[in-house]
């Protein structure tokens, strides 16, 4: 199939007719990267705390989670949520299913990225708290986080707009996001030129958008 | 009933499928990288601005949108390619645009001396880029590369989306007709694992032969 002699290249006036199906899509595909980064930055954290746990079986299991969930694809991940949670009873809908896999994966490498963080803070800093008679956990939370967290704000930025760009992904569990609802527009029509190529420019300028302003957060703690 | 056995050949054939789509784009990453990391750091602007923006865009847009465009606007542009080769072409391509900036940090870190000193004895700029710079630069290349190695197998899953039968989509087809969703999903999580485990295990024994290379400040 070609197109026909009479239709530019790219048509402007379709364009902008499927400009608001796209900003619906935007909006699910926002949507999924700030609860699925919410869920990343809680869960890494506890994956980094546990791979530092003093008990070999916590540590372990922890060290194997985030290496296992690593190195396979996001894809195979998020099918195996959406097919085998309905299978042990857990329904969720696809948009949570896919907040759940973003999170889960994207939390194996915030785990990563707190744990430089946590290596990061001087040895006489749980020294001194042991010294002033500090707890465990009050340690953690009130000496070593504050001083582990700001050094690695940009790197967890980065994953965020990693994450971003890896939303579309989730059209393959049926979440009508901004690629699928480009998609949809173009197998209504079959012009897929004009919806896809925005969809391309809209992931273009919101990244560089994104990049930019981790650039400028991480300049600025400096 | 079915054996567990049996649900292995057919996913063997799709594995083989995304080894060789993994070796095709890493064959194509490696150039790409090269010639852009190296264009960009170019004083010339014919060179550097091209490498720039192709760095920029296939960074900055999704690998699914990317191969999405391949594969459904290019054929309305009147070029229609083969869904392997299409694959192959995007994910070849989105993994050079991050090797590029792999290249161009691990140039930045060789000692600024060493280019001094090639061009004190009166070596070319091309003499002093191949047998000066790149070999070491290439030991602070490889470790990053090893990651972006793995990035790269990971996302041969998205060819599954246009079509190809790797992994993933052999995967759905088993599940579709066997109804064994927890045992072929399982079975090919691991097999994936294995396979990064050992493209880590290749890259580690890569990073031990080209360490010797490296100079002094």
């Amino acid at each position: 199939m070609t197109a026909a002699p009479d239709r530019p290249v790219f048509d402007w006036t379709y364009a902008r007719e499927v400009l608001p199906t796209l900003m619906d899509g935007l909006a699910i595909t926002v949507q999924a990267t700030l609860l699925g980064m919410a869920l990343a930055v809680t869960l890494g954290l506890v994956l980094a705390l546990m791979r530092r746990a003093p008990l070999r079986p916590v540590s372990w299991t922890a060290a194997l989670v985030i290496e296992f969930v690593r190195s396979t694809p996001l894809l195979m991940q998020l099918f195996f949520l959406f097919y085998v949670l309905p299978v042990t009873g857990v329904r969720f809908s696809p948009l949570t299913t896919g907040v759940l896999g973003l999170g889960v994966h994207y939390a194996a490498y915030c785990a990563e990225v707190y744990r430089a963080g946590l290596e990061s803070v001087p040895r006489g800093q749980w020294e001194a708290a042991l010294a002033l008679n500090l707890g465990r956990w009050r340690t953690m939370r009130d000496v070593i986080l504050p001083q582990a967290i700001p050094p690695i704000v940009p790197a967890l930025g980065n994953y965020f707009v990693a994450m971003f760009k890896d939303t579309p992904l989730l059209s393959a569990i049926t979440v009508v996001e901004l690629l699928q609802a480009s998609k949809i527009a173009g197998s209504a029509t079959f012009r897929y030129t004009e919806p896809l190529t925005l969809v391309g420019a809209i992931f273009l300028g919101l990244s560089l958008a994104a990049a930019w302003a981790v650039r400028r957060v991480s300049a600025s703690g400096r | 009933m079915i054996d567990v056995a049996d649900l292995l050949p057919p996913l063997l054939r799709g594995l083989w499928m995304t080894l060789q789509i993994t070796a095709g784009a890493a064959a194509l990453a490696v150039p790409a990288a090269l010639l852009a990391g190296l264009g960009r750091m170019s004083a010339r602007p014919y060179l550097s601005w091209p490498s720039a923006c192709y760095v920029e865009v296939f960074r900055g847009t999704s690998a699914l949108v990317q191969l999405f465009w391949v594969y459904y606007v290019l054929p309305l542009l009147g070029l229609r390619l083969p869904a392997i080769w299409a694959g192959i072409l995007v994910l070849g391509l989105h993994t050079g645009a991050y090797g590029a900036e792999i290249v161009r940090g691990a140039l930045a870190t060789v000692p600024r001396g060493q280019a001094e000193a090639a061009t004190a004895l009166n070596m070319t700029p091309r003499a002093t880029l191949w047998r000066i710079l790149l070999p070491q630069a290439v030991g602070m290349m490889l470790p990053p590369a090893g990651n972006l190695l793995i990035e790269l197998l990971k996302n041969t899953a998205l060819v599954s989306l246009i079509t190809i039968t790797d992994l993933t989509f052999s995967a759905q087809l088993l599940r579709s007709e066997t109804f064994r969703t927890v045992e072929v999903f399982s079975i090919v999580l691991v097999m994936y694992f294995v396979v990064a485990q050992v493209l880590n295990g290749g890259m580690r024994l890569l990073e031990r032969r080209a360490g010797r290379y490296r100079g002094r400040a």
